[in-house]
Formats: structure tokens, sequence, C-alpha cells
């Protein structure tokens, strides 16, 4: 399974980004394969729509789950018709390699 | 002759300056004719006894995606400048969000397939009132859960029409909504407060105000509270202040009972007509006639 994790930069080291529409990058992370892919956000600076068109986005990469620090009300109803599940993990200090070592433990799942 | 009463702080008495404006105009029986363009929080009509004459939705036309006739090539998506259309075309998902919709046309026109219709959406409503000593006000008013209320504005001003003084007053800040309002101005008057807030706000309206190429005018509200910072910026800047407004517990009072300062504190009354005269003796842009 994919999951989206929102991230403040480019490495593994880099702590989690607290927005989801508006993240500086995304790290998405393969639970199977262990491969991860990062990928700039475009929609950083949108002046509308960033949540929507960042569902879109980790959407096409066939993402399962999305771990960011808040999610948008515009998006929740996109999310849940696409299957996708948000896990709210308000924890700036945290950095990527540490929620990915959690998703590996099965510690986050809600 | 359009004028706006704006600021780019809130609370600073844009409100109180255009009620009495108006009020002085419409008790010397001028041709005057306020016009509420706070749609976001309109409220005008507190000071005013009035009766409704008109009232006209005020709508915009969101596309309607026929998933049948879709080819799932993506470009009414990528037309959108507002990312109100969601599509994964793997998934064969496409949706209209339509809270980010501006409206404008774009997907309908980028689809070559013939799949998108429009539909209109109400955004908010535009009321023309006449008072008690018969102007009218009209009152721009969004509806709760809409995301801009720029079109409802352009509507109310639109409905104001163009006979004699219109007064504007100015929904805060110095976004859409307000440049909106002051774009259709002849003459822009910003009310501030000398604090900080007030001085960082002022300068960013003039900022803005200035890249439109309007040159406003300033009305100091609670002029002897604060610190002298906005005198002298104006100073500076070669901005007229057209007048200051001190600070009264009775003005206040007043204010917040709904009704009008000009018709009960002599002092602000002979204050609102200078100001009056200011305004219409060519203090703008001059082309106003009487």
């Amino acid at each position: 399974m994919k999951v989206a994790i929102t991230s403040t930069g480019q490495s593994l080291e880099s702590k989690l980004d607290q927005r989801f529409g508006r993240c500086a990058f995304f790290v998405i992370y393969d639970t199977e394969t262990g491969g991860v892919e990062i990928l700039p956000n475009p929609n950083k600076d949108a002046e509308e729509g960033a949540g929507p068109a960042s569902v879109q986005l980790v959407a096409s990469k066939e993402v399962k789950k999305i771990v960011s620090g808040e999610f948008g009300v515009k998006i929740k109803s996109l999310l849940d018709s696409l299957k996708i599940q948000m896990v709210v993990y308000k924890e700036p200090e945290k950095t990527v390699k540490s929620v990915i070592e959690m998703l590996n433990n099965q510690k986050i799942n809600k | 002759m359009k004028i706006a009463v704006a600021s780019g702080k809130g609370g600073t008495g844009k409100t109180f300056v255009a009620t009495n404006l108006f009020n002085v105009l419409s008790r010397r029986g001028e041709d005057v004719t306020l016009t509420d363009c706070d749609a976001e929080a309109p409220d005008d009509l507190i000071f005013f006894r009035a009766e409704k004459t008109n009232e006209t939705e005020v709508d915009h036309r969101v596309p309607v995606i026929n998933k049948d006739a879709c080819t799932w090539c993506g470009r009414c998506s990528r037309w959108c400048n507002y990312n109100a259309i969601f599509y994964l075309q793997a998934a064969k998902v496409i949706e209209v969000i339509e809270n980010l919709c501006h409206g404008c046309g774009a997907c309908t026109f980028a689809c070559n397939s013939g799949a998108i219709t429009e539909k209109p959406v109400v955004l908010g409503t535009v009321t023309k009132f006449r008072t008690e000593g018969g102007s009218p006000v009209v009152e721009a008013r969004m509806k709760v859960n809409e995301m801009s209320p720029v079109r409802v504005i352009k509507a109310a001003i639109k409905e104001s029409g163009e006979s004699g003084v219109i007064i504007l007053d100015a929904p805060p800040g110095t976004s859409c909504p307000f440049i909106q309002t002051v774009d259709k101005a002849d003459y822009v008057v910003l009310v501030t407060e000398p604090t900080p807030f007030g001085l960082s706000d002022l300068r960013q309206s003039v900022d803005t105000l200035r890249e439109m190429k309007k040159e406003p005018a300033v009305i100091i509200n609670r002029s002897d509270i604060g610190d002298r910072g906005v005198f002298e910026y104006l100073r500076k800047e070669n901005i007229p202040l057209l007048a200051e407004i001190k600070y009264d517990p009775a003005i206040a009072r007043t204010y917040s009972e709904g009704r009008l300062v000009t018709d009960e504190i002599p002092a602000l009354s002979s204050l609102f007509e200078e100001l009056v005269e200011k305004i219409l003796d060519g203090h703008g842009t001059g082309s106003y006639k009487r």
C-alpha cells in the first residue's frame, strides 16, 4: 500500500509538514516494497483549492493513506469517496523517517 | 460621483463615516445613494428606517459534467485556474467543487466533447431600500457558505446607478472585495486610527490604491488616542487629511445604539457638514459639479 506523508523538506530526515494541501513535499512510501518517491508540491502557493489539487496529485499515485498534521474541510468528502484514509498526526518535531518506522510497525492506523 | 469610504483595518469607522456622510447629504435634499459593499457583513441599514423597494438575486454559472459524454481528456481540469474540477483519469473520477468555482466558463469552453453544461448558483442578493428621508440605500449581501462576495458587490454598485453622489461603504482589508469597490470610485476616503495597527493597514491601502493610480484622502478617527505615526506618514506621503474625529464616549454610545451622530451631536453634525463640502468642492477629482 502507498502512503503519502507531508514533508517540510526533500529528505527522510525532514520534519513532518503540518499542512496537507500546502505542504512543501509529498513523500510517497510503499509499505510493501519499501520504495520512496519524493514529489515537490506544485500546489504549495496555489491561490485557491490547494487541498483538492493535492488530493488529485496523491490519488493519481494510487495512495491509500495520507499522514499529515491537518486536513482542510474541502477535501474530507473527496477522500471518503476515494477511500483514502486520513491520518492526523500533529507532531511537528517528528521526522518523515520516524513516521515510516511507525507505519512499518503498524503503530499508525487511525 | 462615486465616493468610496474604505480602510485596510476593520473597526476604524468606515460605516460610521459612510452613514453620516449619507445622512448629511440626504437631509440637505441632495441626490445621494448609500451602497453597503461590505457584503460579508452588511450593517448600514441599522442606522436608518427604510422600506424595501427591490430585491434581486445574484448568481453565477457553474459546470455540470455529463460523465457519459466525458472522454476523460482532463482539459477542463487543466484549464481551471481555481482547482475547481477534481479529475483522476485512471479511476475515472471527475467532480466539480462548486465552492471553488468562479463561474468563468473556461471549462465549458475547453471541453471538446460537449460534456459540460452550466447551471446557475445563487451567490447573494442586492436589495434596494428607501429611507424615510427618501434616499436610496443599496445593500450587497452574500449567501453564507459562498467563497467570494465580488460578484454581489459588483451587482450592488451597478444597481446604485450613476446619478448624484453615491457613497460606497467598502469592505475591510485590501483584497478583491476592497479592490472591486474602490475600482469604481471617483474618490477614495480612507478611515484610519492613529495606532501602529492603523498605520500598517493604512500603508497597505495606500500602496494598493496607488498601484491602481488612485490618490486617497484620509480621515483619522479617535485622533487623540495612540501615537503620531499616522500623522507623520500622511505628511511624508503628501496625503490630504480631511478630518480628525476625537475620541468621545458619546459617539460610541450613539453609534452602538444604531443612531446617527449627525442627528444628535451638534459638533459632529458641523464636522460632517464641513467634510461634505471638502469632498464635494474638488478635494477629490473635481469632476463633481453641483
